[in-house]
């Protein structure tokens, strides 16, 4: 297929891998900031092609993995109205509340369906205009001008029966406060190339310079990857920290210009709490109060049942690429894909459910596995 | 913040919940983990029989000498009517290729109708005149039936259950299923893979393409004959229905306790399957066929059994994909395109279309 098969040419992956072969002269880490590139790195089996001194560590970039519990149970308890059709990306259905998932909310005879778009949700706000259209807005940069396009076109053709629950995340501070932390270990990025797409990648020159570290933009396909994490190790080995452009075929460094306008029209910056690092500031979009009527957090009141934690799942240090899922208590015993303690483990490109899955090989394969992945077990 | 003081480290705060289990989740039908997890704890324990416990496509009864297969399967599916075909094909197709996966050849076939008050007529009618096309090609008689009306609201339109009687040839040579599966075995399936599932979606989701998807319903019965009157000794035959390709071998894997190992490149499927999966963001091995199975035969006689399956038009597009190894016991391993391994797990439930 083309724009896809030549990104999976075997031959041009093993050259990609025998180059990084021959420029790593010491043990690396690196993170893969988005969800998108993680799921190609595990359906792929791309850590196969990589050096014994490559780590690549899973990052925050999966918005199933860090959109708080608080949120969830909010979404639950919407999704349980009888008056309400709750619209969400499929993956999100998943994802454990205090309680209960949106799965759960469903069975329970809630009206919850799966869209690909929020502008699909907003059309079932225009047909159904006795019920709620409560849209779930999570994401990156790179779902914000949909989202702000469906808020837009709601405000524009005054659809009254249409909100947004937002839970939107920003990039670079949360590379912020993964590069802040004491205990990081990331020693080079691969920004996440969709992000990017929208926003160009004029953001992480003062993240580059402030933390001294290579961030290379990288897209999705396996031979991106491949050369991103070449970028990133050519520059770590030559004591470099710049920001460059891999996935140069869809990112311009200034971005997509009319999609930014429009999410600065429609949202502004706030602090945020991700689930897994806490509280952010400056990482997060909420309405402007020209939309604030579509924010479904004020138009549906809140329970004052408080989200219930535990400190068993361990997801924030895995997000920050200090721990590895396998050194979690709960990892394949308490928490497994069926009975999620976490985001992480929840959908494949979830860096538990990866373990997982590895894991299991491993411990069978033992003497004669050579997995990238299991050398850090 | 990137001086020393200013540093903090990130302090956590991370849910458990506790996971429902009180309710069925669509999940629970959705062909993984979960759906096996009710078998096993609800209907195994309840109904336990050393006939059920061989847990094929259909139960093989041994009567006077001859061997009867014995199937069952209900159809939901949203639309009615889609590329391709309809529920009622679907309905006699699915009910005839489970009995041709026990080696049967189908004879007799029930339909029970749950109709929903206020289907349209003529919907009714296209359905059922499908089934009778269905039926009349596969060369078996419906020859009982019930129906049922439910208030509106209260079903989808119609749901159809078929059940099927077929016999079992006396050229089979052993028993055909999980169970004969052996290590050295060759995985071969009979053709590209989901079109039905991406058929159904395509419609859901209102994707057109340049030329169409259409659904694979079919009779799988002419692909196994031919096989079985070859000689081939088959070992093991399963549809590649809900939960595809993976789901299937898994099964296998797991109860068998063996590796499948497969290579994606011999994978066949469709370019505008391919492109309307990386669209939806869904993998084609997860996805539901309807006229496609996987055959395990001795590898000595994988081209022999390819070179028949290829001449049977429901077949002609059969190759091998993998082959049985001893370990590591119980998983479906897949060399990726670029190379790498992966293994290619069952899924838990339905899959979802991803966000990025």
């Amino acid at each position: 297929m083309k724009f896809v098969t030549e990104y999976r040419d075997q031959q041009a992956a093993e050259k990609l891998s025998q180059t990084i072969r021959k420029k790593v002269t010491r043990p690396w880490m690196i993170m893969e900031i988005c969800g998108g590139q993680t799921h190609t790195i595990v359906k792929s089996g791309l850590e196969d092609l990589l050096p014994r001194e490559v780590t690549l560590v899973h990052g925050p970039g999966c918005p199933v993995c860090v959109t708080p519990i608080e949120l969830i149970d909010k979404a639950v308890a919407i999704a349980e109205r009888s008056d309400v059709i709750f619209c969400s990306f499929g993956d999100m259905l998943r994802v454990p509340g205090s309680s209960q998932s949106l799965f759960d909310a469903k069975a329970a005879g809630g009206d919850v369906r799966v869209v690909y778009s929020p502008l699909d949700a907003l059309k079932l706000a225009k047909a159904n205009p006795a019920r709620q259209v409560v849209f779930f807005a999570v994401g990156f940069e790179t779902t914000a001008p949909a989202n702000a396009m469906a808020a837009w076109q709601a405000d524009h053709d005054n659809v009254e029966n249409f909100s947004l629950l937002i839970s939107h995340v920003l990039v670079p501070p949360a590379m912020e406060a993964i590069l802040s932390s004491e205990n990081c270990r990331v020693q080079g990025f691969l920004a996440a190339g969709h992000v990017c797409t929208i926003m160009g990648y004029e953001e992480y020159f003062p993240l580059a310079e402030r933390y001294k570290v290579p961030i290379v933009v990288t897209g999705f396909e396996p031979l991106d990857i491949l050369e991103g994490i070449l970028m990133t190790v050519t520059q770590l080995e030559d004591g470099r920290h710049e920001v460059e452009n891999q996935y140069s075929r869809a990112v311009r460094r200034e971005g997509n210009r009319p999609a930014q306008e429009r999410i600065a029209e429609v949202f502004e910056v706030t602090q945020r709490q991700w689930s897994g690092l806490g509280e952010i500031p400056a990482s997060g979009l909420r309405l402007r109060e020209r939309f604030q009527k579509l924010d479904a957090d004020l138009r549906f009141p809140s329970s004052e049942e408080p989200a219930r934690e535990s400190p068993e799942c361990i997801s924030g240090l895995i997000l920050q690429g200090i721990k590895k899922p396998h050194e979690c208590a709960a990892f394949g015993t308490k928490c497994t894909p069926e009975n999620p303690l976490g985001a992480p483990m929840v959908s494949s490109e979830g860096a538990c459910a990866a373990y997982y899955h590895y894991g299991r090989r491993q411990k069978q394969e033992s003497d004669h596995a050579r997995l990238p992945v299991a050398q850090s077990f | 913040m990137a001086d020393g003081k200013n540093k903090k480290v990130i302090t956590l705060d991370c849910p458990l919940p506790r996971v429902s289990e009180d309710r069925v989740l669509l999940a629970h039908g959705g062909g993984g983990r979960l759906t096996h997890q009710l078998i096993e704890k609800i209907f195994l324990p309840a109904f336990a029989n050393p006939l059920l416990e061989q847990r094929h496509d259909g139960a093989v009864l041994p009567i006077n000498g001859s061997c009867l297969a014995f199937t069952t399967d209900s159809f939901v599916v949203r639309p009615l009517i889609f590329p391709g075909g309809n529920i009622g094909d679907l309905a006699v197709n699915g009910t005839v290729n489970d009995l041709a996966m026990c080696g049967a050849h189908p004879l007799y076939l029930s339909a029970g109708f749950i109709l929903e008050e206020g289907l349209a007529m003529e919907t009714l009618q296209t359905v059922v005149a499908s089934m009778q096309k269905a039926a009349s090609r596969a060369n078996v008689q419906l020859v009982t039936g019930d129906t049922k009306v439910v208030d509106k609201g209260k079903g989808d339109g119609i749901f159809v259950n078929t059940s099927g009687i077929g016999l079992i040839e006396s050229n089979v040579k052993g028993t055909i299923g999980p169970a004969s599966v052996q290590v050295g075995d060759a995985v071969i399936v009979s053709g590209d893979l989901g079109r039905h599932g991406v058929a159904i979606l395509s419609v859901r989701e209102g994707l057109e393409f340049e030329s169409p998807i259409l659904s694979d319903t079919a009779s799988i019965w002419p692909a196994v004959e031919a096989l079985l009157n070859a000689e081939i000794d088959v070992h093991c035959l399963r549809d590649l229905t809900r939960g595809g390709l993976a789901t299937t071998l898994n099964e296998i894997a797991s109860d068998r306790g063996v590796c499948i190992r497969l290579e994606e490149t011999l994978i066949p499927v469709e370019e505008t399957v391919q492109g309307a999966c990386e669209i939806l963001g869904l993998d084609p091995l997860y996805i539901a066929n309807e006229g496609r199975f996987a055959a395990f035969v001795p590898s000595a006689q994988t081209e022999a059994a390819l070179q028949v399956l290829r001449k049977v038009a429901v077949s002609e597009g059969a190759v091998a994909v993998g082959k049985v190894e001893e370990s590591p016991r119980g998983l479906v391993v897949m060399q990726s395109r670029i190379g790498g391994n992966r293994v290619v797990d069952m899924l838990s439930g339905e899959q979802l279309p991803r966000i990025c």
